[in-house]
């Protein structure tokens, strides 16, 4: 008969803050996933504009209908010989119907509509001159407008970045909150448990073997109960629905890849949170007993 | 081993005894008796630090009790046997788990040796499995001293450990503690059954400290 077998066995299994213990923890693994999940959404999100908006640019011009061949050929010359343009071609009609079918419907009229020709252009790495462009631009065509399309992506980033941070605050106050209810399960453990801690005092337990008596139940059954609602949650996450297109939220959330091992955080998280929160309350209490 | 300087203690209701020095040597056997409720198991639970004296100095091992710290109060603890008065098990634990865990708060394994022949000494030897609430007041005693012993304590304290046996049952036991004390261990036993004062004097120098008024005094040989 081992110590640590014994040890194992002096506080009684049963108990209803141990199953506080287990519930509390797999309902905050649960809600922690789905935070971890926002966060890294839009944080890729965040990236994922950024990155596309931020390497493309467009050439609106409007001119007479007679002048517009003319002002595109300038504008295509002006953007060839612009350093930092890798490429830039001219919208077709069906890019334009594509564009404009979200808000209009299908089989828009195109010619009936005074629509502006569009210029796509594709930027090097290291990018134009933007306000020589503009200036160039305005004096050789000048119905043409240069649009980076900063005042998107500038509300855009600021909105992912915000959501990240929500989701990263609710990631600690999920710890907190985690901590607090393993605390006051804890101390609800040991009062409940005085005459064992009585008994093992009087046959010459430190407190130390105490607090790891407990701490080492309650570890266990935070542990269990994390592991549990992180599982249940990425089986929610892998059952969303797939969306078409991944520029909004609801399409991405989840985990891509190797990023699917980001959960198994959690569980350790919790367990890490669960041992501090109990040894410290362990110690609190077991202060108060001869 | 152990040392009382005018130790009083109070229970909220006045005075249980007074000014009470003493000094009990390693390897003596002293028996406290006196009426009940005239502090014997105050005096045992001073003796390990459950209580604190209202006024006085108590010293175990050479050590003042008020002056160590917890973890000192615990390693001293780990050199005295006690049988409570009560028993203290955990009851979710078995009679043979009940009784290492002296052993398992310090880390040391126990063998089924050990146990078997220490069970076997006070006559449980088939109760090993069985579970505190499942045992006679008897045999609940005769565990409480196996666990007591198990560390091979240098001071044994007993509180009426043979209230609940038959006098065979008591003699038996009795001679158990005789046989410690014979390997050097101190044993301190409070009890009113001068009965079994009359018989330990009979195989062992013990010295009988008795209650009067709320004096602790040596008795004579009336006892």
């Amino acid at each position: 008969m081992s110590a640590r077998d014994i040890s194992d066995l002096v506080v009684p299994r049963s108990g209803q803050s141990i199953w506080l213990i287990t519930l509390s923890a797999a309902a905050m693994g649960f809600l922690a996933v789905f935070a971890l999940a926002l966060s890294v959404t839009s944080a890729n999100l965040a990236r994922g504009w950024s990155a596309s908006l931020a390497q493309t640019a467009t050439v609106r011009i409007s001119a007479a209908a007679g002048e517009l061949d003319a002002q595109t050929a300038i504008v295509l010359d002006v953007l060839r010989t612009t350093p930092g343009i890798a490429e830039a071609r001219v919208m077709v009609a069906e890019d334009q119907a594509a564009l404009l079918e979200a808000w209009l419907g299908p089989d828009l009229p195109l010619d009936a509509l005074p629509l502006p020709r569009l210029i796509e252009l594709y930027e090097t790495e290291e990018g134009p001159d933007r306000q020589g462009l503009r200036l160039r631009l305005s004096a050789e065509a000048p119905g043409a407008v240069y649009d980076d399309h900063t005042r998107w992506r500038r509300p855009l980033a600021q909105a992912a970045a915000r959501m990240r941070g929500f989701a990263v605050f609710s990631l600690v106050l999920i710890g907190a909150v985690t901590a607090a209810i393993i605390a006051l399960a804890a101390s609800a453990s040991l009062a409940s448990n005085g005459q064992v801690i009585k008994v093992l005092r009087l046959v010459g337990a430190k407190d130390r073997f105490i607090a790891r008596a407990f701490v080492r139940r309650i570890t266990r059954r935070a542990a269990l109960g994390a592991s549990t609602g992180t599982l249940v949650a990425c089986a929610a996450l892998l059952s969303m629905p797939e969306l078409e297109g991944t520029a909004h939220l609801l399409a991405g959330i989840g985990f891509q890849g190797a990023g699917w091992l980001l959960p198994l955080v959690i569980p350790a998280l919790v367990v890490a949170l669960s041992w501090m929160a109990s040894m410290a309350t362990a110690f609190h209490v077991l202060r108060g007993v001869t | 081993m152990i040392a009382f300087e005018d130790v009083s203690h109070d229970y909220g209701g006045g005075p249980l005894f007074r000014d009470v020095t003493l000094r009990l040597e390693q390897g003596s056997f002293h028996f406290l008796t006196g009426p009940s409720g005239a502090g014997k198991s105050t005096i045992l639970k001073l003796c390990y630090g459950e209580l604190q004296p209202s006024s006085g100095k108590v010293s175990v091992m050479g050590r003042a009790l008020a002056e160590m710290t917890r973890d000192q109060l615990a390693e001293t603890r780990q050199r005295i046997g006690v049988v409570h008065q009560d028993c203290q098990f955990l009851d979710h634990l078995s009679v043979a788990q009940n009784v290492g865990l002296p052993l398992t708060t310090t880390g040391r394994d126990l063998t089924e040796t050990d146990l078997s022949d220490l069970l076997g000494w006070v006559g449980l030897g088939g109760h090993a499995n069985a579970f505190p609430p499942t045992l006679s007041g008897g045999e609940r005693q005769r565990a409480a001293l196996a666990r007591a012993v198990i560390v091979a304590p240098t001071l044994l304290l007993a509180d009426e450990p043979t209230g609940n046996l038959d006098w065979d049952m008591s003699q038996r036991l009795l001679m158990l503690m005789v046989e410690l004390n014979r390997m050097g261990t101190a044993i301190v036993i409070a009890t009113h059954d001068l009965n079994l004062i009359r018989f330990a004097k009979a195989h062992v120098n013990a010295r009988v400290l008795r209650f009067s008024g709320r004096k602790l005094q040596i008795a004579g040989a009336e006892l």
